[in-house]
């Protein structure tokens, strides 16, 4: 492209008409016109500018640098949220703590620094922090988490190339009291277990912390008490639960062994194992409240029918007998009393495979619980459902649950016959759950008196919490062997309980894994035994503070509600005649 | 200056004695703070950036002086050989930003820097000030010569150029460019009506292109909207300010602009503001608005048409460039990556602008009757 013009087009030599000469007369005279009003805009354009600097540098903020919104940005993005219990105690927290990096290109004399830094972080090794020294990245971490003391030595030391950088730490004021439940968070504060894991992001970028159903002093008791039988019973683990009977809320839950999670890295693989919600165990005897409840509520018994409990019954290589063996006619509540597994074989067969799995299912036995912790066990359930599945599962083997389904299915029991899902986080009130109806109010009545009866005069006499009307059902469990096979001397010892029993308010359920009898129990590591005295203690000490007044057992308002007695009786005298 | 003496007639003399002095003394002023920006803002970025230290220095120090000795070189010859000159670079450029387009490698987003013998080179730099020539001759032209569509050739260039820069994208350069082009057709005497129809066209455009491109609609919904978006950069600007006061925190002394990415170029005004105050900023705008105003005083008795529209269009290029990026750190305008004039950090820019401000003072020197070229 030339500039090559068209026909007398080129300027410099254009030989002027006196028409082409007006024409750009006038075109010029435009030119410089506009040209004053190009130069106002620019004019007012660059005042405005001015205006808005000098309005900004003299007149905003000024003095102060206010480099710091940096780094308080960066603190609000990654402060995570704290989780507190019912009552807004401190579960979990984040705190912001100093970790020594080095730039070993900054580092001058590395043996030396070595040297000196050891003499502050003693648990490290000159030889390893030498190490890091000379490595040829731009960064490397020396230790993380330091405390201000530690910060302030190191930085007295001068050393040239080691810094500081804020990270957040994650602090479990409680220590291990809620391990389990609460879980734990890694270095870079990800959560690696419980509701930390489970809630991982929304505690990331939550500003409200998240409550929990938990009451840290109940919390407090369970594992105080359950501890206390492992040690004196010599289990290997242990498990717990109290559960409001009315909302599903979990008050307290605990396994043991358990962890610190202030210490993550130090726990064992059995200690971080949740037994209370990820074990699935084969719960014994307490099965037979669910028994016993099907049999009423199917109408297939009543609490006068009678069932012949004279003879072991044999199928196939299996042989059923019973532990606190009567061998007579037992009457239902006398079935349940004596917590007979031939008795309650025979009224499994009456209502039979088909309602059990139904009702199993109805429980939510068959699935995982609902509940909000990543650590779920998946029941072990028969397939296919035999008839000698049925009769075993009468007594509480040949399906496996976790010991929170449980103390779930308990409640729905005891509660008028509503299924609530379980939760581990604070229900509000207002947010109405539905809750499922799975056995009628009636059956729900018969149960409490018939749990009652089992502490009154049965084998859970050790749960007796006088004034708090406890009434509950022992199981002894014997645990599969490696081969498959029942051990007699490797047990699981549960007693779950309600109370009070007239209106119950609260689930309590503790279970201790492979108890060993000592002279105090007379040889003996059954439910009655070592977790019954368990309840007692922990309904007798935790009750006050949920509220809940000793009332007197003998008044007539309540022998009238739980007047199982005189059934039991009446019942007996029946039998008697037979 | 004693040294050249009145009478002396050689092509320095009568550069020296026809030149304005106070146009040339105003560029002086900025390429001597350009190089004391460089110093106080590129530092921080080029270490960011895992550079040495001084890496933006030495590239720029070592650049000024041929941008100098460019732009007085270019300031010698007569307009008609500036107007051959524009013409030739302009085809140059066109050259060059297709084959940018084929060639070029995506720098965030867009294909802007041509590779050449070690050198980028960003041709849309170089489009500008011989754009504003060529068109200012078209349309000189079609008011001087009747029957001749230099308006038409004009539009259809600056479609052309227009395209070609959106294709890269880059929306700053064709909002200048069109801007510019849009004032040399006003001076040219563009019918009242039309001005307006223009300027309506032009708000679509810009309306289309927030709908046509992410990040244009992301900065001017932070524009509008600070609070609910990520205004970073302009926040931290603001800070600069704020923290520079009146008289500054001194030179090496600001803090705010270790957290400014782009300091050194789109933000360079901020980093001034805070280490040497805003009386220094109020230097800057009065040494770009002196230049300005005035060029376009002196254009007033300009008797040809044509070195009245390219002049203008070439100050307003530097007016309308500098005010973006003042405006953009100071939060007036939605933020527009855009350099400072003489003063950002950028080789292609300051060449580019010493050819515009070296093109500029070629066609205001004082030439004998005024009248040589109509």
């Amino acid at each position: 492209m030339s500039p090559r013009l068209p026909p007398q087009g080129d300027s410099v030599d254009a030989i002027p008409t006196v028409r082409i000469e007006g024409n750009a007369k006038q075109a010029i005279e435009v030119g410089r016109n506009r040209l004053l009003v190009a130069g106002m805009f620019f004019a007012v354009a660059f005042t405005l500018v001015a205006v808005r600097l000098v309005d900004i540098a003299a007149f905003r903020g000024g003095g102060e640098p206010s480099v710091v919104r940096e780094s308080s940005a960066t603190v609000l993005k990654t402060g995570r949220a704290d989780i507190v219990d019912r009552n807004g105690l401190l579960l979990a927290t984040s705190l912001s703590v100093p970790s020594l990096y080095a730039d070993p290109k900054e580092v001058i004399d590395v043996e030396a620094a070595a040297q000196r830094l050891i003499t502050v972080l003693d648990h490290l090794s000159a030889a390893k922090v030498a190490a890091k020294l000379k490595a040829t990245k731009r960064f490397v971490w020396i230790q993380r988490g330091l405390t201000p003391r530690q910060q302030y030595r190191i930085n007295a030391l001068g050393i040239p190339g080691l810094h500081f950088q804020r990270e957040e730490r994650r602090v479990y004021p409680q220590g291990s009291l809620t391990s389990h439940i609460v879980g734990y968070a890694g270095t870079d504060s990800v959560g690696l277990g419980g509701l930390e894991k489970q809630f991982d992001g929304m505690l990331r970028d939550g500003a409200q912390p998240l409550k929990l159903s938990l009451d840290v002093r109940i919390q407090h008791i369970l594992r105080e008490e359950i501890g206390r039988q492992m040690v004196k019973f010599d289990g290997i683990g242990g498990a717990g639960v109290v559960l409001d009977a009315n909302t599903g809320e979990v008050i307290a839950m605990v396994s043991l062994p358990d962890f610190d999670p202030n210490l993550t890295g130090a726990a064992a693989e059995d200690a971080r194992f949740n037994r209370a919600t990820l074990g699935v165990y084969e719960m014994g005897s307490t099965f037979k409240i669910f028994n016993t409840a099907l049999a009423l509520d199917s109408g297939s018994a009543t609490m006068n029918s009678g069932y012949d409990a004279t003879n072991p019954i044999r199928i196939a290589r299996f042989t059923i007998n019973d532990y606190h063996a009567k061998r007579r006619w037992l009457s239902v509540p006398e079935i349940f009393m004596y917590s007979s597994n031939i008795g309650s074989v025979k009224m499994a067969l009456d209502f039979g495979l088909a309602a059990q799995r139904g009702f199993m299912g109805k429980l939510g036995f068959l699935a995982p619980l609902s509940v909000e912790l990543p650590e779920r066990g998946t029941p072990i359930t028969p397939s296919p459902w035999r008839r000698i599945n049925t009769m075993t599962i009468a007594f509480g083997h040949g399906i496996a649950v976790s010991p929170l389904h449980l103390a779930s299915g308990v409640a729905s029991m005891v509660n008028g016959g509503i299924r609530w899902p379980v939760t581990v986080l604070k229900r509000d009130s207002s947010a109405r759950t539905v809750g499922k109806q799975v056995i009628s109010k009636r059956t729900s009545k018969q149960m409490r008196q018939l749990l009652r009866l089992v502490v009154e005069n049965g084998t859970g006499r050790k749960a007796a919490a006088e004034g708090y009307l406890v009434g509950g059902k022992t199981g002894t469990a014997e645990k599969p062997g490696e081969s498959g096979a029942y051990a007699r001397k490797a047990l699981l010892s549960s007693f779950v309980a309600a109370f009070p029993m007239h209106d119950p308010r609260y689930v309590v359920l503790v279970m201790i894994d492979e108890p060993k009898g000592n002279k105090e129990s007379h040889g003996y590591a059954t439910g009655g035994w070592v977790a019954a005295p368990a309840v007692r203690r922990i309904v007798s000490r935790s009750a006050p503070l949920l509220g809940l007044l000793p009332m007197d057992e003998e008044s007539p308002e309540i022998r009238q509600v739980l007047e199982i007695e005189l059934l039991a009786e009446k019942g007996r005298k029946r039998l008697a005649s037979f | 200056m004693s040294t050249v003496d009145r009478t002396d007639t050689s092509v320095i003399g009568n550069w020296w004695w026809t030149v304005d002095r106070w146009s040339l003394g105003a560029l002086a002023l900025l390429v001597m703070f350009g190089a004391m920006m460089v110093f106080a803002a590129s530092p921080a970025v080029a270490e960011r950036l895992h550079l040495g230290s001084y890496h933006f220095v030495q590239r720029q120090l070592m650049l000024l002086p041929v941008a100098v000795v460019l732009m007085l070189a270019i300031s010698l010859p007569d307009p008609l050989a500036i107007r051959r000159l524009a013409c030739l670079g302009f085809a140059g450029c066109i050259v060059l930003l297709i084959l940018t387009l084929v060639f070029a490698a995506e720098i965030k987003g867009a294909q802007r820097w041509l590779s050449i013998a070690g050198f980028s080179l960003q041709a849309s730099e170089f489009v500008k000030p011989c754009f504003a020539v060529v068109t200012a001759w078209m349309f000189a032209e079609w008011r001087r010569s009747p029957g001749f569509p230099g308006h038409w050739i004009a539009i259809g260039l600056h479609a052309l150029v227009a395209g070609l820069l959106l294709l890269q994208p880059d929306l700053g350069q064709t909002v200048i460019v069109s801007a510019v082009w849009f004032g040399q057709f006003f001076l040219a005497g563009l019918p009242v009506i039309l001005v307006f129809s223009l300027v309506g066209i032009g708000a679509v455009a810009l309306v289309g292109a927030y709908f046509t491109f992410g990040h244009v609609r992301d900065r001017v919904d932070r524009f509008l909207d600070p609070a609910g978006s990520d205004t970073y950069q302009v926040d931290r600007s603001l800070e600069a300010f704020a923290n520079g006061g009146l008289m500054g925190t001194g030179p090496g002394e600001g803090e705010i602009k270790t957290f400014l990415p782009d300091a050194h170029a789109d933000f360079v005004f901020a980093v001034a503001g805070e280490e040497f105050g805003a009386l220094v900023g109020l230097v800057i705008i009065t040494v770009f608005g002196f230049l300005v105003l005035r060029g376009y005083l002196r254009l007033i008795s300009e008797s040809d048409l044509f070195v009245l529209i390219a002049a203008a269009g070439l100050l307003a290029q530097l007016g309308l460039q500098s005010f973006v990026h003042m405006a953009s750190s100071l939060q007036m305008i939605p933020t527009k990556g855009m350099t400072l004039p003489f003063i950002s950090y950028g080789g292609s820019s300051l060449l580019a602008l010493s050819l515009g401000m070296g093109m500029m003072l070629a066609l205001t020197r004082k030439r004998p009757g005024r009248g040589g070229m109509s």
